[in-house]
């Protein structure tokens, strides 16, 4: 946590101090809504609008907050939030909120709203916290688009439920690749991530663990 | 033999951390030492066992479509009522085991309060609102058997981390990153189970 000036506010937690791989937060819904990319998508988004939202409203209510019951605050704001976002997506994309299961509501759960309200939006500006908001939830929409990406492609052969491995490798006379249906089990999620995680600490060494 | 059946099937097949990923958080970060583990994994056990059978009552009979009053449907509310219903749980339960425990205090004591932003719990009653299960017993069972699940896998991953702690690993893998591969073919592991027939 290191790098919370201004300046890095929003651009850090893209890589540097990126929420999932770095925070280790939310590892949860990152993990379990990455077998395809549309819900992937999906999650980063409606993750971001709560992150962003509750950031500012916990921000502005910072000096109000008593400070024994500043958990409880959190998590009823949070929820408020948590049941419009899936009261929208029932109304708009409700095949994905079918797909999303219960990890919407999870979102109240999720670590990187408790852990981003507590180590932020308490201590800092509604403004800088929008940034903050925005900028995690995006370094976390990132991990779930890159991790979904692979598992979608080498699971089902498609991306975006458009089958690209049929039409593009198999037409064009490379026949024979088989899904990997590994790809698809939970399984795959975890090694997927921890290699992620590799790469990004053999370019950030000062990350690494002593 | 129901029970039986949805107990071992919410520890193997079902297991929180491999199968549906709840609660990775902490699973991640309290999992340096065997003896803290199996303190939290007995913590979220025990918030579980009472958290969702009250759950599975408020939701029986306050929440779902003419529950509380005819043509009333308050199942949008669900969020809400079961994450509150788990804070205030978990604050009950902290006053009262270090008010008559003193002892299980200590060893539980700091975990209590991050359990109740714990994904395990909350996740174990959407769960369990979403299997819509026919009575209580059915409930407790799931409740009994997802911490069950969850402690035997902490547990697990903090043995293998105290012996990784002596072995040569490349420095970007170290920590994190490790411990993913290793959860994740652990996973692998209890796939293997998804094959039994129960019942």
């Amino acid at each position: 946590m290191a790098n919370e000036k201004k300046p890095g506010v929003f651009t850090g937690p893209l890589w540097t101090n990126n929420p999932v791989v770095v925070q280790v937060l939310g590892i949860c819904s990152a993990l379990a809504v990455t077998t395809q990319m549309k819900p992937a998508l999906v999650m980063g988004i409606s993750l971001t609008c709560v992150l962003a939202f509750a950031n500012v409203i916990i921000s502005v209510l910072r000096n109000t907050i008593p400070n024994r019951i500043r958990i409880i605050v959190q998590l009823v704001v949070v929820a408020a939030l948590v049941i419009i976002v899936n009261q929208i997506l029932k109304a708009y994309v409700y095949d994905v909120s079918k797909a999303l299961s219960v990890y919407v509501g999870l979102i109240i759960t999720n670590c990187i709203l408790m852990g981003r309200l507590e180590a932020f939006a308490l201590g800092n500006k509604p403004f800088p916290a929008l940034l903050d908001g925005l900028g995690n939830g995006l370094g976390y929409a990132m991990i779930l688009f890159i991790t979904a990406t692979i598992r979608e492609l080498f699971g089902s052969g498609t991306l975006f439920g458009y089958d690209v491995i049929a039409r593009f490798v198999n037409e064009a006379g490379y026949d024979g690749y088989q899904n990997c249906g590994f790809f698809t089990m939970p399984a795959a999620a975890l090694i997927i991530l921890g290699c992620i995680i590799w790469y990004q600490r053999a370019k950030n060494p000062d990350l690494q663990d002593k | 033999m129901e029970y039986l059946n949805l107990f071992i099937k919410s520890i193997f097949i079902d297991n929180m951390i491999f199968a549906l990923f709840l609660g990775m958080c902490s699973y991640l970060a309290v999992s340096k030492t065997v003896s803290t583990s199996v303190g939290l994994g007995c913590a979220v056990t025990f918030v579980l066992f009472i958290t969702l059978p009250i759950n599975y009552l408020l939701d029986k009979y306050v929440l779902q479509p003419n529950a509380l009053i005819e043509g009333v449907d308050l199942s949008y509310l669900s969020f809400i009522i079961f994450i509150a219903n788990i804070a205030a749980i978990v604050q009950i339960v902290e006053m009262v085991v270090e008010k008559f425990f003193p002892a299980l205090y200590g060893s539980l004591g700091i975990f209590l309060p991050l359990i109740a932003v714990n994904c395990a719990i909350l996740g174990g009653s959407l769960f369990m609102q979403q299997k819509e299960f026919e009575n209580v017993g059915y409930a407790i069972t799931y409740a009994l058997g997802d911490g069950i699940g969850w402690l035997f896998a902490i547990a697990c991953i903090a043995a293998i981390r105290e012996k990784l702690s002596y072995s040569n690993i490349p420095a970007p893998l170290k920590g994190l990153g490790i411990t993913f591969i290793v959860t994740g073919l652990m996973a692998i592991a209890f796939m293997s189970f998804s094959g039994i027939q129960l019942g």
